[in-house]
This record gives C-alpha cells, structure tokens and sequence, in this order.
C-alpha cells in the first residue's frame, strides 16, 4: 500500500479551487452587508396577506402608507403560492397584516423565513395578526382531520362582519402609530372618519337585510358565518360537506332537500370555488346565485374597498332574497 | 408579562358586554392599550431595526443583545407611563362619547316602536331618517359556536400542563409525519442500483418503504429556530433503520438579511437535492441525482450563510460548508463502503484540512412574468476533495429552472401547469491506482487485487480526469382540483470515455441511459395522495426496461408551509 501513488503524502498545497469561489462569496456578502441599507423613505410599506386587510389598511394610512396585498383579490386564501416575488417584498416593508388564525398558514411561514425582516417579526408592532382581539367562532373541541381541513383557532373568515373591522382599523391605527410617531394625529382623524362611515353604511346595510333576518343562505365554503351573524342571517348548510372535501351527488341531493324545505333563497358563489354546484342547485331548485367575494376587488365593482364591497354584497343578497324560490 | 395582562382583560369584557357596539368599542380601546405597550418596550428592544445595527460587526451584534436584554427599562417608564394615562383619558371620553351615541340609538328605536305600536297601520319606518332605521338587535346574536373557553391564540401562553396540540402557531413544536410507500414491479433483472438509483427509490418487486419521516420544527427563541427530520426505513430484508436527513438550527433576526444555518441539512444544490420524498412530483429520484450526487442526494454537517439581495426582484446568495465524508456525499470523500469505484479502490486519504471540506456556493433568483407566471433559476456548485487520492478533487456544477402557470383564479391550487428542469455536470479527478495491494506484483487468488484486461497481473490506473453529465425536464399539468398529469425525460451519460474504461472495460455507472416517465397523480386533499408513474428505462449494453409504480403518500400532523 505505500508505494500507491495514490497514497502519497499530500503536499502542503491548500490551494483548492473551492477558496477562490468561498472568498468571492464572502467579499460580495460583506459589500452587500453594507449596500443593502435601504434610503430612508417617507412612506410606511405595509404588506397585507389579502385585499381585504390592505383596503381597511388604505382606509387608515392614507397618503402615508403603501399598502400592497400578496393574494390577489379573486384568490383562495388558503392556497396562494409563496411566490419569491413576495419574499423580496417582505423583506423590504415596515408593516405586515395578516389574517391569522391559519387563514395563510399553507405559505405565509416560508415567505416570512425568506424575508428575513425583523420589523414584521411576531410582536413587533409592525406584525398584526387580524384575528388577535376577534372574537372568534367555531373553534373547534377536537382536532380530527376526518373531519376536513379545521382551523385550529377557528374559523378565520371574520373580516368581512363590519364590528371585526373596526376592531382591526383600531389596532392598524395604533400599529401605524407606533411605527411613524409623527403622523399619529393623521391615523387617528382617518380612523374616526372610517368608522363614521362604518357606522353609517351598517345602518343601511342592517336596514336592507333586516326584513330577511333569520333567513338561512348557502355558501360553499363555511367562509360566510360571521356575515350571517352581523346580519342576522343563518348559514347553516355549506355545499362542501367538510373543510376542502368536494360534494359527492348525494350531498348535491340533500342540499336540494334542504333549500326546498327551508325555503333557502341565495347562494353564494365565490371566484375561486367552482360555480357548477351553485349552477346545478341553481337549476334544480331556482336559488339564486349571489356573485360574493370577502376581497375588495374578487369581484368586478368593488375595487375601491371594503366598505364598497359590503355595499354591493348586502344590496345584491337584499334582492335575491326578496324572491321566493322559482321551481 | 404584559400580554397575560391582555388575555385577563379579554374574556372579562366578553361576558360583560351583552351589546355588541358595547364590546366592539371595548375590545378597540383594549387592544390599543395592548398595541401600544410594545411600541414602548421597543425603545429597548435589541433587534428593532435601527439601521446601526447593520453597520456593526456580528460580534457588536450579539453584545449588544446581551445588554439589550438585561437593562431595565428605567428612562422611558416615567414617559411610557405619561403617554399611557393620555391614551386612557382620551379612551374613556371616546368611551363614554359612543355609549351616549348609542343610547341614544337605542332611545329612538324605542320611540319608534312605541309609535308603530300605538299605529298598527303604518306599513315601515322611514328609512330616510339615520337614527330611526333599523338596528341591530344585538341581544340576539347567536352564541358563537365552541366559546366559553376564551382560547385568544397568540396570546395565550402555553403551561407545561396544555396539550400540545398538533397545528401550526398553537404549540411549541410543529410536529409531523410523512409516510410514502410504493408498490409495483419491473422487467429489470436489477432494479436496486440497476433502473432505480436513488436511495428511496422503489426497490424490489412488491412493496417499498420509500420514506417515513418524522419532522419536528419550531421556534427556539426569539433568535433562532429548528428543525429536525427524521427518516426511518425497513429495508427489503425487514430491518429497520434510522436517519438523521435533517437537524438544524437557523438564525431569525441576523441584519442584514443574512441567515447563518449550522447542522445536518440538505446541501443547496439545485432544486431535487433540497426536496424530501414526500414534496417530489415522481415516485422516484431523477437518474442525474442519484448518479452524480449519490443515491441519497448531497448532505451532511455542516454551516450555511445564506443572504438575500436587496433588490426589487428575489436573489439570494448562499454558501453551504459542509463535510465532504460520507456516504451522503459520495462523489466526495466516500469510501464506497470498500468497493471498487471508477475501477479504484476508495479511501479516505485526507488529513482533514479546512480545504477538505465541501464547498457548495448557490445564487438563485426569481421573477414573476406575470401576476400567473413565476419563473425561478439558480445555479449551484459543489465543489470538494474525493475519496479516490490525497490530491483530487470532484467539482460539480448545476444549472435550475423552475416556471409555474397558476391563474389568479384558482381553485384549491389547481389549475396549474409547472416545468421543472436541471442539468448538472460533474468532473471527477481520480486519483492513480495500482491493484498490487500486497507488494507482490502478482493478482491474489482470493480477487480482491482486480485484473480487468486478465492479463494476471494486477490493474494499474492512471491519475486522469472524467465528466459525466445528466440532465431531467419534468411537465405538470394540474388539470382539475386534486389531479396533476405529469411527464419527465431525462438522461445521463458520460462526456469520453475515460482512460480506465479504455483498459479494462466501459463502467457500467458511467454508461449513457434515459428515461421516460408520465404519471398521473391524485390528491384527496393536501394530506393524502396516490401516483401511478409508468418509468420506461433505456439503458446502454442493457437495453429497454419497463417498471409500473403506485405510490401512496400520507400527512399526518402539522401541515408545513410550501415552499415556492
């Protein structure tokens, strides 16, 4: 074994081609250590994970924030791609808002270890979890996944009910002020003047869905049970028959059974669940099918916010509800 | 200490309030209190942002967290405190300003119906008239479903006596089990090491383990976090084994976005090496892996510094330093288990200098072409000393490409078209070699001195260099909620033959192969799935192969975030 050459003394000769590259590769972390302070800029950047949390976040910010939400508008929540684009944006805002209550635990996590931001770290006034101070609905007793998808801490479609919302525009208000101390009058005059209007509008919209009060409507997924409840409405059939589990023909019988009987009037259809259920329930039984979105913007018309979106929601369920049902 | 101030007030104010402007009024008033403490404690906090931060060394860093966390808050209390009695004042007049404004509410209301009652001809209310429209009658509202216990999450702090519940953001620890198991059979005579390469390939005919893994990861601290991956395998003979895939801990807050990684973790190469069986769109390992990494890809011991670039689109820098011994680095300083490899019989002959180690620089970046479209690239190295002389060396390179179509109007994911490709190649020094392992210039009769030219002396190799190159392309199609079709082609080969195969015979891990695969895939729901892959093999001196595989893939647990 000795005389193999290839078990010659190794010569003192560290000059491995892996050092050139590993030294390079240090120079350019250092320079890019010091290079990647970004400018100070006037205007806070606030992501939001979805459309709904960036209107309300619009609402109190105003000129002094920009705001940009990560899901599109017309997107499943639950299913947004952690898009490196996103990571490079979080890693660059002042301010996240989420939903919570693992609305966006299926991505948000991934992008937030990319991002590497510590100003949206838990904690840290720039990192608001909407679902925080929510009083929220349908936790469940017992996690089973039997039983479909569950959300441990509940059900976390809670923004589209007015009195979540206020209570979310009060923290993103103190949350903005914490951040940028001297625009802290601005964010509480905005804030006031959004829950005026909020105030106002939940009037009207209570107005045009009491005479319907305790009337049952469907959705497909069980995302509309904190609406039902600021309305007085029931949603106490969902197409899907678990969390994420698609309807099978008998449950499509049943849920014809159960609108006839309980003479239920409008359904929901959302841009990102399949219309054919709602089509076919439609067809069979003459419910009407309600074009509904929680996200300003999921669908056509209410771009402008929130408060718009409502608007729309409650006039066109007022209208559908108004008829009875048709076959 | 102050959060479980919050999650005292909370409930409290729940059960309080019976009307729900009441309360909506209370919990905005109570959480600006809770919002506001924070902002306070940040005067102190180390890891807020101030842009010194960045400019200090590393060392300052960790001194000055060490000072941030023990000295008291004692300067800003006095203000803090001053600021909080403000807010309060200001509170309580909004307070009782919105109490009156909804007495008044309800007065009106009151009038009204004492007017529709005492007027039953009148058909509806003014809705004209802001105060006199209808209001919520907020006694009403329906008992939420599963309260009474408050259960806040983020505020509720975890005792020892809670259950630790199995579910991202509830508990200490995210923990999860992936189990995959594939069953079929093919025409090959070898299939172990023969069409199916890679380590948690199928194996035989009949029923493969292909992987279980148990993952436990969380959050350390406020600086780090962990993850630990556990494989477990039942070999074909039934016997059980354990593997430690991955186990590291990772920084959280480090400026400058940099992340420093320190374990065992998948070396950065490419984008198959850093994917566990379970998030594979093929029942098996691309040929190119298995062949140029290792059956069981490229990982070990090692540190990582990774650093994200502070531009507008994602690129980010990383570079693995691992140890290049092992059999999960086996085009590096693995022995073979004392096999002959490359015709040579392998050793580890290093001294263990720091150029010993595996070196594996990564630069990747990332563009959406549309809001629909992503694109991702990168490309990898690795580069360390082998196993085949004191002097050589095995520097692999690798190109990725990554492109995903999913409209904004998806349904649960789907549709979805994704195409995924990479090519490496891999330049091998081997190192001279002569058989004569016992001196006597004569082959021994118990074979273990190789004669391939039979020329009954032994075999004497040349120092010389060789590449080998492969490369895969894999479609998939999601076509409609819960199904993917996909197809992959793929091939590897050798670049010359080397001068060792010209003297004893061409190398059968080097010989040129391809391989095509379409499969069909299907997703009851994001914890469960079934795969048929059909692989049709094609080998140089071997010939054409047929394997059907069904593969079957379970979740339980803590449902990890996807990675892009």
């Amino acid at each position: 074994m000795p005389d193999s050459p290839a078990l010659q003394p190794r010569k003192r000769r560290l000059a491995i081609a892996a050092w050139p590259s590993s030294v390079f590769g240090v120079l350019v972390v250092l320079v890019g250590v010091v290079i990647s302070m970004p400018p100070a800029s006037a205007q806070l950047k606030v992501a939001t994970t979805t459309a709904d949390l960036a209107s309300v976040a619009r609402e109190i910010g105003g000129p002094a924030v920009d705001v940009v939400a990560l899901a599109r508008p017309g997107e499943d929540p639950h299913f947004v791609d952690a898009k490196p684009s996103f990571i490079a944006r979080l890693s660059r805002v002042d301010m996240l808002i989420e939903g919570g209550a693992e609305l966006e635990s299926g991505w948000l996590p991934a992008l937030l270890l990319g991002a590497r931001n510590p100003k949206i770290a838990l904690r840290q006034p720039g990192r608001i979890r909407a679902n925080i101070g929510i009083e929220m609905l349908e936790i469940p007793t017992s996690l089973d996944r039997s039983q479909g998808d569950l959300h441990a801490s509940g059900n976390p479609h809670f923004l589209i009910a007015p009195s979540n919302m206020r209570i979310l525009a009060r923290r993103i208000a103190s949350g903005l002020e914490s951040l940028d101390a001297s625009n802290a009058r601005a964010f509480q005059d905005r804030l006031k003047s959004f829950e005026g209007r909020l105030d106002s509008k939940l009037l009207e919209w209570r107005s045009r869905l009491e005479p319907h009060r305790g009337r049952q409507i469907l959705g497909y997924h069980n995302s509309w049970i904190y609406f039902a409840r600021e309305f007085g409405l029931k949603v106490d059939f969902v197409i899907e028959p678990k969390p994420g589990i698609p309807p099978s023909a008998r449950r499509m019988a049943d849920l014809i059974t159960a609108i006839r009987e309980n003479d239920i009037r409008a359904v929901f259809v959302e841009p990102h669940v399949s219309r054919r259920f709602a089509e076919t329930l439609s067809q069979k039984t003459g419910i009407r099918m309600v074009m509904a979105s929680q996200y300003p913007g999921g669908i056509p018309g209410t771009e402008a916010g929130v408060i718009e979106l409502l608007d729309r929601l409650t006039g066109d369920l007022a209208r559908a509800l108004e008829q009875p049902l048709g076959k | 200490m102050r959060v479980s101030v919050r999650t005292r007030s909370r409930p409290q104010s729940r059960v309080e309030s019976k009307c729900l402007s009441f309360e909506a009024v209370f919990w905005r008033d109570v959480d600006t209190m809770t919002r506001k403490l924070p902002a306070d404690e940040g005067h102190v906090h180390p890891i807020r942002g101030s842009r010194s931060f960045t400019q200090v060394s590393l060392a300052m860093t960790v001194l000055a967290l060490l000072a941030g966390i023990n000295v008291p808050a004692s300067a800003d209390d006095a203000q803090a405190l001053q600021q909080l009695r403000q807010q309060l004042d200001r509170m309580q007049a909004e307070f009782e300003k919105q109490q009156q404004l909804q007495r008044q509410q309800m007065d009106a209301i009151r009038r009204q119906i004492e007017t529709l009652q005492g007027k039953p001809g009148v058909q509806a209310p003014q809705p004209t008239a802001p105060p006199t429209s209808p209001t919520p009658s907020t006694t009403e509202a329906p008992k939420p479903v599963g309260t009474g216990n408050s259960t806040l999450d983020a505020g509720k702090a975890w005792s020892p006596s809670d259950p630790i519940r199995l579910q991202s953001g509830r508990s200490l620890l995210d923990i999860s089990l992936n189990g995959t198991l594939a069953t079929g059979g093919s025409t090959a005579s070898q299939i172990d090491g023969g069409t199916q390469l890679g380590g948690h390939d199928p194996k035989v005919n009949g029923f493969t383990l292909q992987s279980l893994e148990l993952s436990l990861s969380g959050m350390v601290d406020p600086y780090f976090r962990a993850t630990t991956d556990i494989a477990l395998h039942l070999d074909s003979s039934g016997e059980s084994s354990l593997e430690i895939e991955e186990a590291y801990m990772e920084t959280l807050s480090l400026p400058g976005k940099l992340t420093l990684r320190a374990g065992q973790f998948l070396t950065p190469f490419g984008r198959h090496n850093m994917q566990h069986v379970h998030e594979w769109s093929f029942v098996d390992s691309p040929v190119a892996h298995a062949r140029l990494l290792g059956p069981d890809g490229l990982r070990n011991l090692g540190g990582q510094i990774s650093w994200l670039m502070p531009f507008r689109f994602h690129s980010e820098l990383t570079l693995a330093v691992q140890n290049s011994a092992g059999e999960t680095a086996s085009s590096f300083r693995f022995d073979n288990e004392g096999e002959a490899r490359f015709h040579r019989q392998l050793g580890d002959l290093r001294a263990n200098r720091l150029g010993d180690l595996l070196f594996t620089p990564r630069w990747s970046t990332s563009f959406d072409l549309t809001d629909s479209q992503t694109i991702v690239v990168g490309a990898s190295s690795a580069i360390g000393p082998n196993a085949s002389g004191a002097e050589e060396q095995t520097r692999i390179h690798g190109a990725d490409l990554f492109w995903k179509w999913k409209p904004t109007r998806h349904q649960g994911g789907f549709p979805f078209v994704s195409w995924q490709s990479e090519a490496l190649i891999r330049r091998y020094q081997a190192g001279a070699f002569d058989w004569d392992l016992d001196g006597d210039g004569l082959v021994n009769a118990d074979g273990s001195e190789l004669d391939g030219n039979g020329d009954a002396l032994p075999d004497v190799l040349p120092r010389e260099t060789f590449q080998d190159y492969g490369f895969y392309s894999q479609l998939s199609y999601g076509f409609r909620r819960g199904w993917v079709v996909g197809i992959r082609g793929e091939m590897v080969d050798r670049r010359h033959q080397a001068i060792y195969e010209g003297l004893f015979g061409d190398d059968t891990d080097r010989l040129g192969r391809w391989r095509l695969s379409p499969n069909l895939t299907w997703h009851p729901t994001e914890f469960s799935r079934l795969r048929l892959q059909y692989n049709h093999d094609q080998r140089r001196q071997i010939g054409a192969d047929h394997s059907v595989w069904l593969q079957m893939d379970f979740s339980l647990g803590a449902h990890g975030a996807h990675k892009f």
